[in-house]
């Protein structure tokens, strides 16, 4: 992609990234957030903007697996890294079982928070230290909702925990 | 009168929830067009005073950077109030951004820089040097208490207190239980997560599609177009999705103004979104100091009520809500007094947030509710329960409906009240004390007029299309419901169209009114299609309609149906072929009962039991438990409405513990203009929360007998955990939000 239009004072650095399983790359200045990279030229713009400095979330992404706030990220620092954003865990008619579970327990309202809610809750699981619903709460603090959709989002988590714990233990079993 | 096919009641997940979730919906920032620009804006660092000189040529010389605009080059917009005053306007003269020199209040927009890229735009912005001529600033509410004064101008005819009734000073000087107290509560900053942002994209027609954030796109629309002069068939407002506004979009922001305004002059499309610190420059909730005089006879019946408030508003316009008037009508009392005043500051104009002035208003009262209590040495749910009055005494009319005592009733049973000991300090566990607080919430169930229109096909698909919003509130899902109900389909089969100034009128979405107010106009139009095609099918050869009226009717699927008997009906796609349509739609225009009204008030009403644990050396107070009983009639979707009652809890624990807005008074400055430290409950704060719907009906409050939700949840909260807190401590805290270092400065506490 050629951003060469937009004449930023510094010259760009050639990037390779794996956004939803697609290999992209670019010619990026280096002043260009992961965050604004994905709302910006790409129109992913599931990936939300709440406060650009860390402090809320809603820019949650999953960067090797791992959440990472987006917005803290340049996108010039990600040569090589796979990256999925909410579009790529599922879609409408496709759900991942954390974008169905948020539906069921309405874990969300507005629905600004939710795409950041939903990929920390997936890279959370992933981690595997939350498995009591305090430990949960604990660790999504760092996603704000400001509709205060934190127990039906907990509801949700803890749904999705328990279908994985139940079919780690058939794996195990069989 | 509903379909027996239930739809409306069920808690169906939410209609636009699969967008939602998967990150498709496209929120106001969210939309491109070819060559689009991007805004970014510069705010004063000064909050009274004057811009000196303003110099933007290191900025210019930005690379990406295509014009900054200042007062002193501004492309020229309306210049009267009139013009900017918009659909909730309040009284004085609206802020036009770059008008002139003047600085109002901290973070008033003084530049706006234009680039192609986001980045260019916002690093250029601080290349702009401004050199200020500081005024002296006054933004400490407590030292303008002596330039308070009675609103000259009110904003709305209810606004003002109710003349005093009885007499409250000689009854509470006579009464055997007296308390009297002052309450303050620190200025809030609604911070919906979603940034206010506006995309505006001129067509080659001279058209203009502008994307905003706001709880009404009519609202925008009239106001940008009265601005800048526009012919408003040229130009069309969409809010389709809106990340959270609790208030703060009703009055058009100063980011719609600035992209239509670049966009019109540089005639390309041009993309506006506010930074997080300059969310905290656009309104807010007024601080407030109240002093609340309560007196009792020896049974705890209320002998005199005194409540008066002073809130803050900004220079230019004398904001204004309904703090006191709460306190007239809550409980019964013969002997009342209440009173209203502003003082200006050097701040931005306030605005209506989460159940505006009654959050502030109720949290006092029920503050004092249970100091009075203490005082009469009863229960205070004892003490609510026998001042429960049946009528609006302040306005003298009866209540539609009022199922206050089933909220009192279940929600003791279900968070254990009798099993509270009276005694402050008397319930623990290891180093933590346990305190159990109550407080009653009530807010107005308004209905707004609204317009809606709805269409049938002959194959059963219906659309449903007014200017409503949705903030979160669920209006996609429960317009549809009630549209499924009414024409007997499936929710599936109903397409919601909202968001669009070119729709039929509705007011903005606020004050719990949009189920009420644009659900009747829904279901209204369902009705006359049905009564439209009830006219066809009595044409039909042996229509078993021949002698029946509208109300024998129904749709049920897809058959035109006797109510009675649902085995005699006829096929719509018949009846429509038989007539030559494909799709019947109607418009529905409703409002509100002037003949009910003059006769009845309608409330919602709520009561909100805590359970608070204080770590007893840290002050670290954690609500561990919540239970929320609401009547408000009825229940459209209860998932949804119980997301609207978790929602407002939520900020209400914010209200009581967290949030406020730090002003530096000695540079009018707000310091924590950010989300890290204007705090905000988080997951962590929010431990159980328990909603209770209880039975009300209710014919007159709305026609479909709703009452609306987004306020109600708040209501109480504040309060039910400052008391809570007390039970804990034994120490009463009268200023909000009640932060650990209060806490821990308390008397008991020490
Ligand atoms: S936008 Fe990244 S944390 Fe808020
Ligand atoms: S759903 Fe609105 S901020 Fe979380």
């Amino acid at each position: 992609m050629d951003l060469s239009s937009q004449h930023p004072p510094l010259s760009t650095c050639p990037v390779s990234l794996t956004i939803n399983g697609q290999i992209r790359n670019f010619d990026l200045h280096p002043w260009v957030s992961l965050l604004d990279l994905l709302r910006g030229p790409l129109e992913l713009t599931g990936t939300k903007k709440g406060c650009d400095h860390g402090q809320c979330g809603a820019c949650t992404v999953l960067v090797d697996g791992e959440r990472m706030n987006s917005c803290l990220k340049l996108a010039v620092s990600l040569d090589g890294a796979e990256i999925t954003t909410i579009e790529g865990l599922g879609t409408p008619d496709d759900m991942h079982p954390m974008q169905k579970a948020f539906l069921e327990h309405d874990a969300y309202q507005c629905g600004y928070c939710t795409p950041g809610q939903i990929c920390s809750a997936v890279a959370l699981l992933k981690e595997g230290h939350a498995h009591q619903r305090h430990e949960i709460r604990e660790a999504m603090s760092g996603n704000l909702c400001r509709c205060g959709a934190y127990t039906n989002i907990a509801d949700a988590i803890e749904e999705v925990l328990g279908t994985e714990a139940a079919a780690s233990v058939r794996e195990a079993a069989e | 009168m509903l379909n027996s096919s239930k739809v409306v009641g069920l808690p169906l997940p939410r209609i636009d929830g699969p967008l939602k979730v998967t990150g498709r919906a496209p929120y106001a920032a969210e939309h491109f067009a070819p060559g689009m620009l991007q805004g970014y804006a510069l705010c004063s660092t000064i909050a009274t005073g004057r811009i000196a000189e303003i110099d933007t040529s290191e900025a210019e010389r930005m690379p990406g950077v295509v014009k900054i605009y200042t007062h002193e080059n501004r492309p020229k917009a309306a210049r009267r109030d009139e013009k900017w005053k918009d659909e909730v306007a309040v009284p004085g003269h609206p802020l036009r951004p770059l008008e002139n020199d003047r600085i109002l209040y901290d973070g008033q927009p003084v530049a706006l820089v234009v680039a192609e890229s986001f980045e260019a735009a916002r690093d250029a912005a601080a290349l702009i040097r401004v050199r200020y001529e500081a005024g002296e600033p006054h933004t400490d509410l407590f030292r303008e208490q002596a330039n308070s004064y009675v609103p000259p101008v009110l904003r709305a005819k209810d606004m003002a207190p109710p003349s005093p009734r009885g007499n409250a000073e000689a009854a509470f000087a006579q009464a055997p239980h007296q308390i009297s107290a002052e309450y303050s509560i620190e200025g809030e900053y609604h911070n919906p997560i979603e940034l206010f942002g506006t995309t505006a994209i001129p067509a080659e027609d001279g058209s203009l599609m502008i994307h905003d954030k706001s709880q009404g796109s009519q609202n925008s629309h009239d106001t940008i177009c009265k601005i800048f002069g526009l012919n408003p068939d040229k130009v069309t407002v969409r809010n389709s999705f809106v990340g959270g506004a609790f208030g703060s979009g009703l009055r058009p922001k100063h980011q719609l103004f600035f992209a239509v305004m670049a966009a019109l002059d540089l005639k390309r499309p041009v993309k506006v979104e506010m930074s997080r610190s300059e969310m905290f420059y656009l309104t807010w909730r007024p601080s407030c100091i109240q002093t609340v005089s309560l007196a009792a006879d020896e049974q705890g019946r209320l002998q005199s009520v005194m409540h008066h408030a002073l809130e803050a508003t900004s220079r230019y316009e004398d904001y204004q809500e309904n703090v006191v008037n709460w306190s007239g009508l809550a409980y019964k009392c013969d002997n009342v007094t209440m009173s209203y005043e502003i003082a200006k500051l050097d701040v931005s104009t306030p605005g209506d947030m989460r159940a505006p002035g009654a959050a502030t208003g109720i949290t006092a009262l029920e503050a004092a509710m249970d100091e009075l209590a203490y005082e009469v040495g009863m229960d205070p749910l004892e003490l609510r329960v026998i001042n429960f009055v049946h009528r609006d005494q302040n306005q003298d009319k009866e209540i539609t409906s009022k199922a206050l005592h089933a909220c009192y009733r279940e929600g003791a049973a279900r968070f254990g009240w009798s099993e509270r000991s009276h005694e402050p300090r008397s319930m623990r566990e290891g180093n933590e004390l346990i305190g159990w607080g109550v407080a009653t919430g009530i807010w107005e169930a308004q209905m707004s007029p609204a317009e809606a229109r709805v269409s049938l096909s002959a194959e059963g698909k219906v659309v449903v299309s007014a200017a409503a919003s949705d903030i979160g509130t669920g209006t996609y899902t429960i317009l549809g419901q009630l549209a499924a109900e009414t024409l007997g389909v499936a929710l599936s089969e109903v397409a919601v169209e909202i968001g669009d100034s070119r729709l039929p009128t509705t007011s903005v979405e606020g004050g719990s009114w949009t189920a009420a107010s644009s659900g009747t106009a829904v279901q209204v139009a369902g009705r006359m299609i049905i009564a439209t095609l009830l006219k066809h099918a009595r044409k039909m050869d042996n229509s078993p309609f021949a002698k029946a009226t509208e109300d024998q009717v129904e749709l049920s699927d897809g058959r035109l149906v006797l109510e009675a008997n649902h085995q005699l009906g006829v096929a719509v796609s018949d009846i429509m072929g038989e007539a030559g349509l494909t799709v019947i739609e109607e418009h529905a225009k409703v409002e509100p009962d002037k003949a009910i009204q003059k006769k009845y008030s309608a409330y919602t009403h709520s009561v909100v039991f805590v359970e608070v644990r204080v770590d007893e050396e840290l002050g670290q107070v954690r609500v561990t438990r919540v239970v929320d009983a609401v009547a408000a009639g009825r229940i459209l979707n209860p998932k949804t409405a119980r997301s609207q009652v978790l929602g407002g809890v939520v900020m209400g624990i914010g209200m009581a513990l967290e949030e406020e807005g730090m002003v530096d008074h000695r540079t009018g400055r707000i310091m924590n203009h950010n989300i890290a430290e204007y705090h905000v409950p988080v997951h962590a704060d929010i431990e159980d929360i328990e909603v209770i719907f209880v039975d009300e009906d209710d014919d007159k409050a709305s026609p479909i007998g709703v009452k609306g939700l987004g306020e109600i949840g708040i209501l109480g909260v504040a309060a039910a955990v400052s008391n809570a807190i007390f039970h804990a401590t034994g120490s009463r805290i009268r200023s909000f939000p009640i932060t650990i270092d209060k806490i821990l400065e308390s008397e008991t506490m020490q």
